[in-house]
């Protein structure tokens, strides 16, 4: 199905099940310890044996020696794979690094060797001994000592343009009352999921099925065959559930690898986990980021000028962190620049992590306004307000397809108490804390994004649904089926759900907050066609059909909707593609974030006591699961602003705290009862579904939100994050 | 040993820049065998949801993996494989435990609970309903974990084992919602469902008060 005219009346708008808060259908599973993730498949394979990873101990250079005797002469060994005996290997064109170092090492931790053995303990013991000399060479290791010698970082695909310019932002800036000019830093940040990337490789011949941990299928299917020097056809990825991503497991990685690896040269099913201290500087990670930010305005708040810069660095071949896509939307202003600087760095491979770009791009921006609104004398939200935008200021012939952002932030600030806040920072106490209200705005773009599906009518009246999609906790099962027993007329317990086989029609996958809208637009598309084939069995003209309560109906005939798979299952495939609606409308989801913070006068400590989002996203097919992406985003957006930070050892080239220990992210109790509020809004440009995704705009915004909170309970302000206690302590104001 | 000087050469920093050979043992265990001669095997016996079950276990072998990998109990998450995270957790003689932390063969004669004996899809446990009715998950990779220690704080409350938040340590504890966030805070989820999963578990403490 090709959607390239805005979306009319159709079958999703009766919402008789798309729309209804669901419990989740894979819920009893999950919750019993009966969902299986790649590890855990003993249904599948009966006795695979084990593989550990041996990580490099040196961030560039070379292996000059590798001595596998010991390793090779342990108990239970069943064969060691190096790059010596990988054979010739390819790279995937999603993969910077090499998923197999050696003997060149790009990377600290990049993967040199698998040991595999009978036994997990065996083959652990096993990779102890083995022992590697290398050569170590001079690397770069330090973000802001390369900042003024950064180049612009390439553009095309998700990268942008690296530099943007309307008007004149020189002149403008240069010309106006009310100025600010200042610089920001965002930390090395960890995806960090509960579920370390796991595979596990069986050959057949010389195909070869992956149970693995993939939020991508297709793009993996594709980079497997492409490093192994196969044909697509010969593999199989199968990812039914994944133990969390937030884009560390878009693309291939060294467990996938080394699992087919293994497995080849052991000539039996080999399964793979990263071990938890490996996966930091083994996998991808979010980069880290120096942004300037200049603003200007009327000394009645109107912005004039906007220039946001962004620094940060990869290894050669990398992508920039695309910190300043937001900023070329967000806001009103005649004069602006963007501009991404990209420096080459031997650290790890930078890559996705939930909301690139904006997450960090919005930590920065949301505290300049918030710095702007105070030497404006503005109220932070009637800034915001004042400079809201209905087209995209860069081309103004191009609106919005939807643009609720000043009723997220009336609403947010109503529901919030926001007229409670004091203006001036540091004014109110509780007992021991000072207390605070921050906000900040919550932008995410919409991403069309081609999606398959495969529905199938059995013959008991169960509708089978059939897609590549994966489900990495967003809700993906639920909101699938609730698309298809909505667009067949059927129960909701009625539909089976099959997700995450490269043997199903490829879909959208699950990155960038795309995946519910397109990948229910698919199923949608592939359940008209499903209609089309009953329609015909049952001679009835499939435009007349009602497809309601089990049956179909035309005029006065009904027809019980099991009575057209009778002589066997009738199936629909398709898919949506899109045409130009998104280059006509800017499509994109917008927040208003309000956060509470309290910092103890004593010790600095910081707090979160409330939060509230506030949420306009299009059609939310799932308020129970959309609610939770929303939550867990602002989970993890606090622990950006408060705690999570890879902390680089700039002589070595790696991250320090490479375990959970050292890389703290939120727990229990930092996050408070957190509410979120979806307005009501049908976009009828994105899609048949007339939705768009909530999983990151939850997180954009949050860490500036919590920010702005601590400032205003302390008045120091802190610009790099995270905002630790260290940072502001010293500054605190004297105890009486 | 090169490996040794290595390290020390590391440590003052005087590496740094220069292109040197290095060995560096990949564990980075300086004192590991050279190799080791043999798998040393133990059995134990202990219960498992109610069931006897014996097994031979190479002796290094946890708790977690005899479960996981020895009894095809894949319910109990291995997330961190070293007590960081709590994906592990399960209840051995009627307290938590993370099992990644723990030898199978220290357990003789124990009984242990995993997420598996708790309830099954069709007959869930109060806490895994309440987990379900108010999405105390996402990815699920946390939740066994997450339920094994909700059920478990419950009962530590139940009894008046205090926590690092329990203001009277001389009367009965009340499941409050910081008392029971304090507690549960071995047990990360960083899909983040803390909000959810405190909910589900106010009403599961609700419910029994
Ligand atoms: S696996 Fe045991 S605490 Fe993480
Ligand atoms: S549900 Fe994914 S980590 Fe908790």
């Amino acid at each position: 199905m090709k959607f390239d005219t805005p979306a009319t009346t159709n079958p999703i708008d009766r919402l008789r099940v798309v729309g209804k808060a669901t419990d989740r259908i894979e819920g009893p599973l999950k919750t019993t310890g009966t969902a299986h993730y790649a590890y855990e498949r003993h249904d599948v394979v009966a006795n695979p044996a084990y593989g550990f990873v041996v990580g490099a101990a040196i961030a560039k250079g070379r292996i000059t020696a590798l001595d596998l005797a010991a390793a090779k002469a342990a108990p239970g060994v069943l064969a060691i794979v190096t790059a010596d005996t990988a054979g010739k290997l390819g790279k995937g064109d999603f993969n910077t690094a090499r998923l197999l170092g050696g003997p060149e090492i790009e990377h600290y931790h990049q993967a040199i060797a698998v040991v595999v053995a009978e036994t997990f303990e065996q083959a652990r013991a096993a990779a102890a001994l083995v022992r590697v000399e290398y050569a170590r060479e001079k690397g770069a290791f330090d973000l802001a000592a390369l900042r003024d010698s950064a180049p612009l970082a390439p553009g095309g695909g998700f990268n942008g343009s690296p530099e943007t310019r309307v008007g004149d932002f020189e002149g403008a800036f240069a010309a106006a009352p009310v100025t600010l000019d200042a610089t920001y830093s965002t930390p090395v940040q960890s995806h960090a999921m509960m579920e370390p990337h796991a595979s596990m490789a069986v050959w057949d011949g010389d195909r070869l099925t992956i149970y693995t941990s993939n939020q991508m299928i297709a793009w993996g299917k594709g980079d497997v065959a492409k490093t192994l020097g196969l044909k697509p056809e010969q593999v199989r990825l199968v990812s039914p559930y994944i133990g969390g991503g937030f884009g560390g497991k878009l693309f291939v990685r060294s467990d996938a690898l080394m699992a087919a690896l293994g497995a080849r040269a052991a000539g039996r099913p080999v399964k793979v986990a990263l071990t938890r201290p490996l996966m930091f500087n083994n996998t991808t990670h979010r980069p880290a980021t120096i942004q300037r930010i200049r603003l200007g305005a009327t000394k009645d708040g109107k912005l004039t000028a906007i220039a946001h810069e962004s620094w940060s660095g990869n290894l050669p071949g990398g992508d920039p962190e695309t910190a300043v896509g937001q900023t070329r939307l967000l806001y009103a202003g005649a004069n602006r620049m963007t501009a991404m600087r990209l420096a080459v760095l031997d650290l790890p491979e930078g890559n996705a992590m939930r909301a690139p770009g904006e997450a960090p791009g919005m930590m920065a921006l949301e505290i300049a306004i918030d710095e702007m609104a105070e030497k404006l004398g503005m109220d932070p939200v009637e800034f915001r307000i004042r400079n809201d935008t209905q087209v995209d200021p860069e081309k103004p012939e191009r609106p919005f397809s939807q643009r609720q952002f000043i009723r997220c932030l009336r609403e947010g600030a109503e529901r919030f108490g926001w007229a409670r806040r004091a203006a001036k920072p540091g004014s109110v106490r509780d007992g021991r804390w000072m207390v605070g209200m921050g906000m900040a705005a919550g932008f995410r773009n919409h991403i069309p994004f081609k999606s398959a599906a495969r529905v199938r009518l059995e013959r008991d009246g169960r509708i089978v649904v059939e897609t590549d999609m994966t489900d990495i906790g967003t809700g993906s099962y639920t909101i699938i089926a609730q698309t298809a027993a909505e667009t067949m007329g059927v129960p909701l317990d009625r539909v089976e759900v099959r997700l995450g086989d490269s043997a199903f029609p490829v879909s959208c996958g699950s990155g960038g907050q795309f995946g519910a809208v397109n990948s229910t637009s698919g199923v949608y598309a592939a359940c008209l066609k499903l209609r089309d084939a009953v329609a015909q069995k049952l001679g009835i003209n499939s435009s007349d059909a009602l497809f309601a309560d089990g049956h179909v109906k035309a005029g006065n005939r009904s027809v019980d909707l099991t009575e057209a798979a009778r002589e066997g299952p009738l199936t629909g495939e398709d898919g949506i593609e899109y045409g130009d609606l998104g280059k006509k409308y800017q499509q994109s989801t917008f927040a208003g974030h309000f956060v509470e913070a309290a910092v103890d006068a004593a010790t600095g400590e910081i707090r979160v006591r409330r939060m509230l989002a506030v949420c306009a996203a299009g059609r939310i097919l799932n308020p129970k699961s959309a609610r939770s992406q929303v939550i867990g985003a602002m989970t993890m957006g606090v622990g950006a602003a408060l705690m999570e930070e890879l902390a680089v050892d700039t002589r070595f080239g790696f991250f320090v705290n490479h375990d959970l220990a050292g890389y703290e992210v939120p727990v229990h109790a930092d996050i408070p009862h957190q509410e979120v509020i979806f307005l009501d809004e049908v976009d009828p440009m994105t899609s048949p579904m007339k939705a768009k995704g909530v999983g990151e705009l939850g997180i954009c915004g949050v860490g500036a939100a919590v920010a702005n909170a601590v400032y205003n309970a302390t008045g120091v302000r802190v610009r790099d994050y995270p905002v630790t206690l260290d940072k502001h302590l010293d500054r605190l104001p004297t105890l009486a | 040993m090169s490996s040794l000087s290595d390290f020390e050469l590391s440590r003052r920093g005087m590496m740094v820049g220069t292109a040197i050979a290095t060995t560096i043992p990949s564990l980075a265990d300086a004192a590991s065998p050279a190799s080791i001669a043999e798998t040393h095997t133990a059995s134990v016996s202990f219960e498992v949801n109610g069931e006897p079950r014996q097994l031979e276990l190479d002796a290094r072998t946890t708790l977690l993996d005899a479960l996981r990998e020895h009894l095809h109990l894949t319910g109990t998450k291995k997330g961190c494989d070293h007590g960081q995270c709590g994906a592990c957790t399960v209840i051995v003689d009627g307290r938590r435990i993370n099992s990644c932390l723990t030898l199978a063969v220290m357990h003789e004669g124990a009984k242990v609970t995993t997420i598996e004996g708790l309830g099954a899809p069709g007959h869930l446990h109060p806490m895994q309903a309440a987990f379900v009715k108010h999405d105390g998950y996402q990815c699920g990779y946390c939740t066994p974990g997450q339920i094994c220690s909700a059920v478990a704080v419950l009962d530590e409350i139940k009894a008046g084992i205090p926590s690092h938040v329990t203001a009277d340590l001389m009367g009965a504890i009340e499941p409050t919602n910081m008392e029971m966030r304090e507690r549960m805070s071995g047990n990360i989820c960083r899909c983040g469902a803390y909000s959810n999963i405190a909910e589900a578990m106010a009403e599961v403490a609700g419910e029994r008060a």
